[in-house]
């Protein structure tokens, strides 16, 4: 390198070994974040009402068919852990984006109702229009992006800024609850079962076809976050200096919280709300990738790991058996409550 | 590469209903120091705004070498004119080569990746800033004068021929306002960038720009050298207050002394004495 490429000013070399090691770190650091995922899902695999050797699972993956293990493994826990994983890293995709973007942790989809927003169209498709199955989940995808469509408007005054769309979604997220509680109190008792997994999330009888349009979300959604993170952090420099570099603003705006949200209700259609995942994931992957960059891989990992491990926590590590949401729900709430202590202290923040 | 040409025609700008400037014709002054005064609210930044397209024109246009830059594309206007808001947001535990990285945005599509003429162009911009030392420490462990190098840096490594900014020497001290605007001269005798500044010290716009503009109520009161535009009667009608104009002993450039109601002291030269 140092002989064969034209000699570089000391800054620029200086300059370049800086950008190199800083990569490296990030890389290191997602890479521990992805053994993480690939040990919790082998865990998933591998522990559940019985104990599988492991070696028995590798074959089942392998196509290969083990008496007493391949129903348990291929059929039910690797359903729910892809589900699991695809629904995490959509969670925490979209929740980092939507959290850079507004340059506020608690500007998070499910804290502005758009999660809210999706439940309650899917309870009320359920219980009131006797919906089931894809219909139930598209009206939950469409719902969420008029939600969002809808905050975004009723926060319009010369632009967005964050803490009118914080707060005007909090209030929507209140209202939607409020609505959501209003039809299940209603609800006959044969579609409260099918309902309740609205309200907190859940990934219970997984199957490969609930995976699949996740999964399509999150390579066409995903894969235009991921293009676009020059943009998202230029972005983050504030609105004037983002055009001053040349970002074209409001379509860019409008392309990365349509594919965020797209994400969002996709998974929130596919595995209810998820208590606090998008929420969750963000800053703790923050902590994990260290500062800088808006880490939107490690967020992903971090979502994807969150739901694993607390689906894993919810049916196997407590007393009784929980659906996800619940475990993620407890886990988020205190930290909410942190945020907005400390967001108090400093007079507000940045918002 | 000769010096472009930003101009405005018949420009009418505001925020909302109202207009701030209205009929207004400008032409920045191709390879020279221009520096905007005027009194607060008096359209100053309103004009920067609208010359950088952060502000949308509700009449007339902005040209960039005859070229509307409402019909350029917003990278394409980024690579030749580079913006310095007021009050730039650094985003949290950001290093000084990342922020200055940054300027690198409109020279890339969303496809091309990094190369090492980019790490030249953030080099150049953090040696001509002095800033290089400083590259891999945190932003907000900078003092004021380094962190308004820094964002200086971040705009030139975006390596355009014009650089607009809008107050950069506010909330700075003295000593720190001197060490932005010697380096802003420096850029432009040494790179011939052209610089168009929004600036609140009339003493300091006298001393650096080579041309002085000076906006009232939305439209240019007094427009050329320092010298010409520099006068107690322009102070007196864009400010409204009385000073005395002397010049300065070293540079010989204009030099303004507020008045105010309380001063006293020897005769003014051209009549009664200042009296409260």
């Amino acid at each position: 390198m140092t002989t064969a490429a034209p000699p570089l000013a000391p800054t620029a070399t200086r300059v370049a070994a800086l950008r190199r090691a800083r990569a490296g770190t990030r890389l290191r650091r997602a890479a521990l974040l992805a053994g993480l995922l690939a040990a919790a899902v082998a865990l998933t695999l591998t522990v559940g009402r019985s104990v599988t050797p492991p070696l028995d699972v590798l074959r089942v993956l392998a196509g290969q068919d083990v008496p007493g293990a391949t129903f348990a493994v291929r059929d039910l826990r690797l359903p729910r852990a892809v589900l699991s994983a695809l629904a995490g890293m959509s969670f925490g995709l979209g929740g980092i984006v939507f959290q850079t973007l507004l340059r506020n942790p608690l500007a998070s989809p499910d804290i502005i109702g758009i999660s809210a927003g999706a439940s309650a169209a899917a309870v009320l498709g359920i219980v009131v229009l006797g919906w089931s199955g894809a219909a139930v989940s598209v009206l939950a995808v469409t719902a969420g992006l008029a939600v969002a469509a809808l905050i975004y408007l009723l926060s319009w005054r010369d632009g967005v800024t964050g803490a009118r769309l914080i707060l005007i979604g909090i209030g929507l997220s209140a209202m939607l609850d409020s609505m959501i509680a209003y039809v299940l109190s209603r609800a006959p008792a044969w579609t409260l079962q099918d309902a309740l997994r609205w309200l907190t999330g859940s990934v219970n009888g997984a199957t490969a076809d609930q995976a699949l349009p996740v999964l399509a979300a999150l390579v066409v959604f995903g894969g235009t976050l991921i293009a676009r993170r020059g943009t998202l952090e230029a972005m983050r420099l504030g609105d004037d200096t983002a055009a001053a570099l040349g970002v074209p603003l409001t379509r860019d705006k409008a392309l990365i919280v349509m594919a965020a949200v797209g994400l969002i209700a996709v998974a929130t259609a596919m595995a209810g709300p998820v208590s606090f995942v998008a929420f969750l994931s963000g800053p703790i992957a923050l902590r994990i990738a260290g500062p800088g960059r808006a880490p939107l891989v490690p967020a992903a990992l971090t979502g994807a790991l969150l739901v694993v491990l607390g689906d894993f926590a919810g049916q196997h590590l407590l007393p009784g058996r929980y659906p996800v949401g619940v475990v993620t729900g407890a886990l988020g709430a205190p930290f909410l409550i942190y945020l907005i202590v400390r967001a108090h202290r400093t007079a507000g923040g940045r918002t | 590469m000769t010096a472009p040409v930003l101009a405005a025609q018949r420009l009418e700008a505001g925020y909302g209903q109202n207009p701030v400037i209205t009929g207004l014709d400008f032409t920045v002054p191709p390879g020279r120091i221009t520096a905007i005064v005027g009194a607060n609210a008096c359209g100053k930044s309103t004009l920067l705004r609208s010359l950088s397209r952060l502000l949308r024109p509700a009449e007339g246009a902005v040209t960039l070498d005859g070229t509307a830059i409402r019909s350029m594309s917003t990278r394409a206007l980024a690579r030749r004119l580079g913006l310095l808001p007021q009050s730039p947001v650094a985003p949290d535990g950001i290093t000084v080569a990342d922020l200055v990285s940054h300027g690198r945005y409109p020279h890339h599509g969303p496809l091309s990746r990094w190369s090492a003429a980019d790490d030249q162009a953030v080099a150049r911009a953090l040696d001509a800033t002095r800033t290089a030392e400083l590259a891999d420490r945190d932003i907000d462990a900078l003092s004021g004068g380094q962190r308004q190098r820094v964002w200086i840096a971040m705009a030139l490594a975006q390596d355009t021929d014009l650089l607009l900014l809008d107050e950069p020497t506010t909330f700075l001290d003295v000593a720190h306002q001197i060490e932005v605007l010697d380096l802003l001269e420096d850029l432009n005798r040494d790179r011939g960038t052209t610089i168009v500044m929004v600036l609140h010290d009339l003493n300091m716009a006298a001393r650096y720009a080579d041309h002085l503009v000076a906006m009232h109520a939305g439209a240019i009161a007094a427009a050329g050298a320092p010298e010409t535009v520099l006068t107690e009667a322009v102070v007196e009608r864009v400010f409204g207050l009385r000073a005395r104009i002397m010049a300065d002993p070293v540079t010989g450039k204009p030099m303004m002394l507020p008045l105010g109601r309380h001063a006293r002291g020897t005769p003014h030269p051209q009549g009664k004495a200042d009296q409260t």
